[in-house]
């Protein structure tokens, strides 16, 4: 089977947000791969181990990408691609991003893609279906389960905490929820094998595209912090009169009862 | 004059409160604007149409076909496309739910569209509407304009205030055939695992319980205030993971986001990541025996002690005060 994984570069879940000149300070800041396309790359090798083939990472990214990529190359993926636009792209949005994608998958026959269901840092959840639309595949978003017979995927797809069975031809692509799998940690031997497994870097040249199709359909014109929040009240006394402070402020200050 | 449609979500046979949000939304966007309320399913529509017009569209278009029982991209697309083009809208708006993050982007890739999605407010004071939707899990937030073609976007629950039900208001309900060809993908079953039908991020009160809670029957007590409040459970990943509830409940970084009203934390410490999907919720409540847990710094209120003390004096409490009113 011909598999692929999307993957973005996020920042680390713990990382404090700092705002210069309207955007997020990004010097500094630790990187891994978005927690969802860990589920992804998870998924990928579990497939091909079970139904043989390849797996290939792909990245939009710059040159600190690369390091994202050898990790899910030493967990267990084959390959990993490399679309450098860093110095090619002032701006793009989700349009920009699957338009590039779209050109990059126009030769490779995929028969699965895997994408997380959402990116942590711009959350908007569109790459996925927008890939599956633009290569004209079907897709399933927020996947718990995956089995392949054949060309047919039994799939449980999460619909706001109820599960539905869904069934699908392939060629697919999915996105990938909480629940689907445990991603695991490169091993020592996977991370000395990444360092010899092929990465192809690409840029945007390297693909047919005219620059008219990448400009971005939305921007971005601000960036800021949520509203600080004032020290919150540590309530005293006994229980009860706790309760009772807590249930009249409530009700009084905040009216939500 | 501007033409913006509201996809409209029905469930079980009624409109789901985003849907009268995402009207309310629309005439954000454009007070002038004549709002469309759009519904599709397998059922009669009518109610449905009727309805979404008293929240404030001006009519309403029912899509009834057979294939649109359950939500698939294929069949919702094809008559979401059918829609679109007899309707030539200047914008779209839907929900940003299960089925709006699954539907808009591959409505955006097939008209050639920007999309933004999960906005929280917008804000309209010049030229350009502008749309606010949290990014870093809500650490920060950005404001985001549509530059070129359709205004297309897909709202949060529970943050964009639906307008006042109006009974006498009325407006023209069409019903709109269309053909829906080839799904691909096929619905074979759905397993109900929601406690109670409430989807967390709509619900506009959550007692959410974490490792603190200690077992499946710690959750008990908190089912019992959630039931006071007409509120909802949630959950930690620490009390999923310990197995004491379902992922379904999870919120959080990996889970859900929500911001109701009140969400009350019960023996949950606050990790980061936790916070990453309820810090936005108007009032938090912390209860705790660890003074020192983090999650004290984002609670309005606190109060430091055992849960299984607290909580349920608390539902007693507020069980009093629904007798005195």
């Amino acid at each position: 089977m011909n598999i692929f994984v999307l993957l973005k570069k996020t920042f680390d879940t713990e990382e404090k947000i700092k705002i210069n000149d309207g955007q997020i300070e990004e010097d500094g800041a630790e990187y891994i791969i978005n927690p969802y396309d860990e589920y992804a790359v998870e998924e990928s090798i579990i497939q091909r181990d079970e139904h043989g083939g390849e797996v290939t990472v792909v990245t939009i990214g710059d040159d600190e990408s690369e390091k994202q990529l050898r990790t899910a190359l030493a967990m267990g993926a084959d390959k990993a691609v490399l679309i450098n636009t860093d110095e090619d792209l002032e701006d793009g949005d989700q349009s920009t991003t699957v338009k590039i994608l779209e050109s990059f998958f126009d030769d490779k026959e995929a028969d699965l893609i895997f994408a997380g269901n959402v990116a942590i840092d711009e959350s908007s959840g569109q790459v996925g279906p927008r890939l599956a639309e633009a290569l004209d595949i079907s897709c399933v978003t927020t996947i718990t389960s995956l089995k392949i017979d054949g060309d047919t995927a039994s799939i449980e797809k999460d619909v706001e905490g109820d599960v539905e069975m869904v069934e699908s031809a392939l060629p697919l692509l999915v996105t990938c929820q909480q629940g689907l799998n445990e991603p695991r940690y490169p091993s020592l031997p996977g991370i000395m094998k990444a360092k010899k497994k092929p990465l192809e870097e690409l840029e945007i040249d390297d693909l047919d595209l005219e620059e008219e199709e990448l400009e971005p359909k939305t921007v971005t014109i601000d960036i800021f912090l949520p509203p600080e929040k004032g020290a919150g009240k540590v309530l005293e006394g006994e229980v009860d009169d706790q309760v009772r402070e807590l249930v009249t402020l409530l009700k009084d200050e905040k009216k939500v009862l | 004059m501007s033409k913006l449609l509201v996809f409209g979500e029905s469930m079980e046979g009624t409109l789901r409160n985003v849907s009268f949000e995402a009207v309310a939304a629309a005439k954000k966007i454009d007070a002038d604007a004549e709002v469309v309320g759009v519904i599709f399913g397998s059922e009669d529509l009518k109610e449905q149409g009727e309805e979404i017009i008293r929240y404030g569209a001006d009519r309403a278009v029912i899509v009834q076909h057979e294939k649109l029982e359950n939500y698939t991209a294929d069949a919702y697309g094809q008559a979401a496309m059918a829609v679109i083009q007899e309707e030539s809208p200047d914008g779209i708006v839907m929900g940003h739910t299960s089925i709006g993050k699954d539907l808009t982007p591959k409505l955006a890739t097939k008209l050639d569209s920007g999309l933004i999605s999960d906005g929280v407010d917008i804000d309209n004071e010049g030229d350009n509407v502008a749309f606010i939707r949290p990014i870093y899990s809500g650490k920060a937030f950005e404001k985001k304009i549509i530059t070129e073609g359709l205004t297309f976007v897909t709202i949060r629950p529970n943050n964009i205030k639906p307008l006042e039900r109006n009974e006498s208001r009325s407006g023209e309900v069409t019903a709109k055939h269309v053909d829906i060809g080839d799904i691909r993908t096929v619905i074979k079953d759905v397993i109900s695992k929601a406690s109670d039908g409430v989807d967390l991020s709509e619900a506009n009160v959550i007692i959410a319980g974490g490792r603190g809670v200690k077992s499946k029957e710690g959750f008990e007590p908190l089912y019992e205030l959630a039931e006071v409040l007409g509120g909802t459970v949630g959950a930690s990943r620490g009390a999923c993971d310990a197995e004491y509830c379902d992922y379904a409940l999870q919120i959080g970084q990996t889970g859900k986001v929500v911001t109701p009203d009140l969400y009350i934390a019960v023996g949950i410490s606050g990790a980061i990541q936790h916070l990453a999907g309820m810090s936005n919720s108007k009032v938090i409540v912390a209860i705790n025996k660890d003074p020192e847990s983090n999650i004290f710094n984002v609670a309005d209120y606190g109060i430091v002690g055992d849960l299984f003390e607290v909580v349920p004096n608390l539902t007693e409490e507020l069980k009093q005060l629904k007798l005195n009113v």
